[in-house]
């Protein structure tokens, strides 16, 4: 339990949060790897779980029948990996997949929900955290709609 | 104002729709010297004349090398040059980047598309002389695996000359295992010391708006920031107005301007 509040309180995700944010953050959280080319989720499964990305790098891809896995976004260390815990229906939007070897720290979903409602300052602080990751992912695939390397 | 004639040594197609252009003066002199980041006003004979940065090594310029899009009649008309065929070259014109000036300093290069050409003058320069540097570290964002320029000078670059490539595209589908975003979501991680680094920048107007909001805020200072400005270039002596942005004359002035130098006016809609 130490060690993973240490871990979380080491990512940026959970950069200053306060202590006992950290404990309850902790109490649903575990270390977790993933190989190579391992899907770490796909499109349309109970969302679980989130991911703060600790080493290795994470493609998000949506599949084609035409043309197969479709990248548009890869994640790394220091990142965040699925926001879909937050919104009902709680599925995934997409696929996840390791592009190399990948450690991360899992959180349970339903186990966050539930704080959120039990706690409301935790709930708070927690959506201010995700609505930063969704906002800065929101104003990056804006740049990649407009062509942004075109004759824009 | 008068155009010098060369011609044509070779065409190289880079990607779909980008190729460079290889040139020999026609009286058989030396290529004539540059400073990276220059450009010469190409004319095609018969169609139009174009301002086009030369991408060619400054520090070896063995012939003179362009890079571009094929986008309008002018480039298109390039691209149905043959070796042999005569085109006008005046030039070159304009600032440079300031390389030789930031000897000691990390560099951080962020190139956006077809703006990897204006700056491989710098890199060639960064990699004859890259022990008087600290970190070299190049950003470089394009569509897609297929849009990616210079591949064959990119590997050799990571690989002999100690300079960290970082390569992201807006998309891809295969066998890419690079990354794929914007080249922006590069630089928060990239690895350089924003206090002791200078930033070269070229790409659409757009791309440079957003690179310069993450460098600021990695903390590189306003005047250390260099950008590639693009503007409907005519004459390339500051004489006809066609790029003036307020008091300066792209041509002229610039294209390469220090962002403390541009900061009031980039990204202004009027100007």
């Amino acid at each position: 339990m130490e060690i993973l509040k240490l871990a979380i309180a080491e990512h940026p995700f959970g950069k200053n949060l306060e202590p006992r944010f950290l404990k309850m953050l902790a109490g649903g959280a575990a270390h977790v790897s993933f190989k190579q080319d391992q899907h770490i989720f796909r499109e349309g499964e109970e969302c679980d779980f989130t991911f703060l990305i600790n080493s290795g790098s994470v493609a998000v891809d949506i599949y084609s029948p035409t043309k197969g896995a479709i990248t548009i976004q890869t994640l790394s260390d220091g990142e965040v990996l699925g926001w879909s815990w937050l919104v009902p229906p709680f599925r995934k939007h997409f696929d996840a997949r390791a592009l190399e070897v990948v450690h991360a720290i899992s959180i349970k979903g339903q186990y966050l929900r539930d704080l959120c409602e039990q706690d409301h300052d935790f709930g708070y602080e927690l959506l201010k955290r995700f609505i930063g990751v969704v906002a800065n992912r929101l104003q990056k695939t804006r740049l990649q709609l407009i062509d942004i390397y075109g004759d824009n | 104002m008068i155009p010098q004639l060369y011609s044509v040594r070779q065409i190289k197609q880079e990607t779909h729709d980008t190729f460079t252009l290889e040139l020999d003066p026609k009286d058989g002199t030396k290529t004539p010297s540059f400073e990276a980041g220059q450009f010469n006003m190409l004319y095609v004979f018969g169609v139009g004349e174009v301002p086009i940065s030369i991408s060619s090594d400054p520090t070896a310029p063995k012939y003179l090398m362009h890079t571009t899009r094929e986008v309008g009649i002018v480039t298109k008309a390039m691209r149905k040059l043959k070796r042999g065929d005569m085109i006008g070259v005046r030039g070159p014109y304009g600032t440079h980047w300031p390389i030789e000036e930031s000897a000691g300093s990390d560099i951080v290069i962020v190139a956006g598309g077809i703006g990897l050409a204006p700056l491989k003058p710098a890199l060639c320069h960064l990699v004859a002389r890259r022990e008087n540097y600290g970190r070299v570290v190049l950003l470089y964002g394009t569509r897609s695996p297929n849009d990616i320029l210079f591949q064959k000078e990119l590997k050799q670059w990571r690989a002999d000359f100690d300079l960290e490539v970082y390569v992201t595209v807006d998309r891809a589908i295969g066998s890419w295992r690079g990354n794929v975003g914007v080249v922006t979501t590069l630089i928060p991680k990239a690895p350089f010391d924003p206090l002791s680094s200078v930033a070269l920048i070229c790409g659409p107007e757009v791309m440079m708006r957003y690179t310069v909001q993450e460098l600021v805020r990695r903390g590189v200072n306003h005047g250390k920031i260099h950008i590639s400005m693009e503007r409907n270039m005519k004459c390339g002596i500051g004489f006809c107005g066609h790029c003036q942005m307020e008091a300066s004359f792209v041509c002229k002035d610039g294209p390469v301007f220090t962002y403390g130098a541009l900061e009031n006016i980039f990204g202004k809609r009027e100007v």
